[in-house]
């Protein structure tokens, strides 16, 4: 159902799966990026390598599945592709992203020969490999960015990327480099796509305020969802003329959104619980409910009268302490929503949080369990 | 020595103003609501009619409206609206809103707090704890990251 694997004290920042799950790469808010591979069943985890060449913080990492390559971005303004020798070991290329401010988040393209990464430059740079000089070239996407870039994703057709930023936006680019692929077709999102147009522009709030902290195009890449700091979910539909749903929560903000279906999403952030939300027939975005069912605090009679003393005694408070105890999975912020396994529809997802747990969620067991979940 | 070193002027400028690196607020042109109607509010109150004027002053707050004067007469009236209804009557009232006008009366109820006169805060409190009940953290963190302010 849920599985805990724990890795330390400190908090994961980013994590992604190899393509057959077996190995995971994840960074501890540290310049490192560890690679565990999991010892069969259970949750045995071997340390596998620890990929040291950023100087500072890895802010983003991404495992293309099919080609077996990382790449990891961080606060020193550079970008490394890793890949695995003949030998097992991880050798690593620099990729110049002549950005002068840090870079906050990459991801493969659906067809993993470019990536794109984000950074406070207001820059999202695209890099695709140049088998001439052996090197990755980075194109820039400048306008009309006009703030940090905290989140990118691909459109399955492998030119689009949504972009989110902490000018409260969230814009719909093309990044099609003309070296390396054919000209893609036309999209609901539009047809004229020279790199770096801008194909959609969606503001976050109407109230105007809320930095955009993930953004995510569905599987058939008609719909883009993002979640804001104003603790929203958005979806806005290319199909539909480009109308923008949004639903405003009464939780803290959500940081992380993943599709899991054509009609549903799993979202994670401040709340320490993924939460789902369906599209109804209608188009409207409903709050299905919590992966995991709220615990209530345990409370004996004799237990808690005791417990209410101590405390009071210890640590100076006249309740019996249940305000502070944790009855989530997570004790922290989950900083970051993957899915896996399975074709076309994910099995699991997969979260990490600040408290140094990775938990794998397995959706068709906790689907049977939560029916009203609805996934 | 030439006339213009006379002035030391220049060393007041605040340089990183005009960096240009500086984020710029877009300027809308979108028309903004100029507020409640004075009147209308006052005889709804001394109707009788509390709801109803809630729901008129909330409904025509001047949310991203640049001009401060009239931000501060509608909090005024909103305070004053607020402050008309006896407590038992507060959850009912709540009740009836949407929540897009929680979130609003949840931000008047923050600017209400900035200005404390007497028993208001008391009174305020209450309403924090109802509006709470219904929209959660999630319209106080609202409060905070909405760039229009009210």
């Amino acid at each position: 159902m849920t599985t805990v694997h724990r890795f330390g004290t400190a908090p994961i920042t980013c994590h992604s799966w190899s393509g057959d799950s077996k190995r995971v790469a994840f960074s501890p808010n540290s310049k490192d990026v560890n690679i565990y591979e999991s010892t069969g069943g259970g949750s045995g985890w071997n340390l596998e390598t620890k990929l040291d060449k950023h100087d500072l913080r890895v802010t983003g990492i991404d495992w293309a599945p099919k080609t077996n390559r990382i790449v990891t971005c961080s606060s020193d303004r550079n970008a490394y592709v890793w890949v695995k020798g003949v030998d097992g070991n991880w050798k690593h290329t620099l990729v110049v992203l002549r950005i002068n401010r840090a870079a906050t988040c990459v991801r493969w393209s659906p067809e993993e020969n470019k990536f794109a990464v984000g950074s406070g430059a207001k820059i999202v740079n695209i890099c695709y490999y140049d088998s001439e000089y052996d090197w990755w070239v980075a194109k820039h996407i400048k306008k009309p960015l006009k703030s940090t870039v905290t989140t990118v994703d691909w459109h399955p057709n492998n030119v689009l990327l949504a972009v989110g930023s902490t000018d409260f936006k969230v814009r719909v680019y093309s990044a099609y480099i003309k070296e390396i692929e054919g000209k893609p077709s036309t999209t609901e999102w539009g047809a004229k796509m020279s790199f770096g147009n801008m194909m959609a522009e969606f503001n976050n709030s109407p109230n105007g305020g809320g930095w955009v902290h993930s953004v995510s195009f569905s599987a058939d890449g008609a719909k883009v969802a993002w979640v804001g700091h104003d603790s929203s979910v958005n979806v806005a539909d290319a199909g539909n003329g480009m109308k923008v749903t949004k639903l405003s929560l009464s939780l803290l903000p959500l940081l992380s959104i993943v599709w899991i279906s054509p009609t549903s999403l799993v979202a994670a952030g401040h709340n320490y619980v993924p939460i789902v939300f369906n599209i109804t027939g209608s188009g409207d975005l409903v709050e299905a409910g919590k992966l995991e069912e709220t615990k209530k605090a345990s409370s004996g009679t004799t237990s808690s009268a005791m417990k209410m003393f101590q405390n009071m005694d210890i640590l100076g408070q006249s309740d019996s302490g249940a305000g502070t105890t944790i009855n989530t999975i997570h004790a922290n912020q989950i900083n970051e929503v993957r899915t896996g396994g399975g074709q076309g529809k994910p099995d699991w997802v997969s979260t990490c949080g600040g408290d140094g747990r990775l938990v794998v969620w397995n959706l068709s067991s906790l689907a049977s369990k939560m029916k009203h979940l609805n996934i | 020595m030439s006339k213009n070193t006379n002035s030391s002027a220049f060393r007041q400028i605040d340089v990183d103003k005009y960096s240009e690196d500086n984020y710029k607020e877009e300027l809308d042109n979108e028309p903004v609501p100029a507020g409640p109607n004075e009147n209308e509010i006052v005889a709804l109150l001394t109707s009788n009619r509390q709801t109803e004027a809630l729901k008129n002053v909330l409904a025509n707050s001047p949310i991203g409206n640049r001009n401060q004067v009239v931000k501060d007469a509608s909090l005024s009236l909103v305070l004053r609206v607020l402050l008309s209804f006896k407590t038992s009557q507060i959850d009912e009232a709540v009740k009836q809103l949407d929540s897009e006008t929680r979130d609003v009366l949840m931000k008047y109820i923050y600017r209400g707090f900035e200005v404390p006169n007497e028993g208001s805060s008391a009174q305020l409190l209450v309403w924090h704890e109802k509006v709470f009940a219904l929209s959660g953290v999630g319209s106080i963190v609202r409060v905070l990251t909405d760039k229009k302010k009210v």
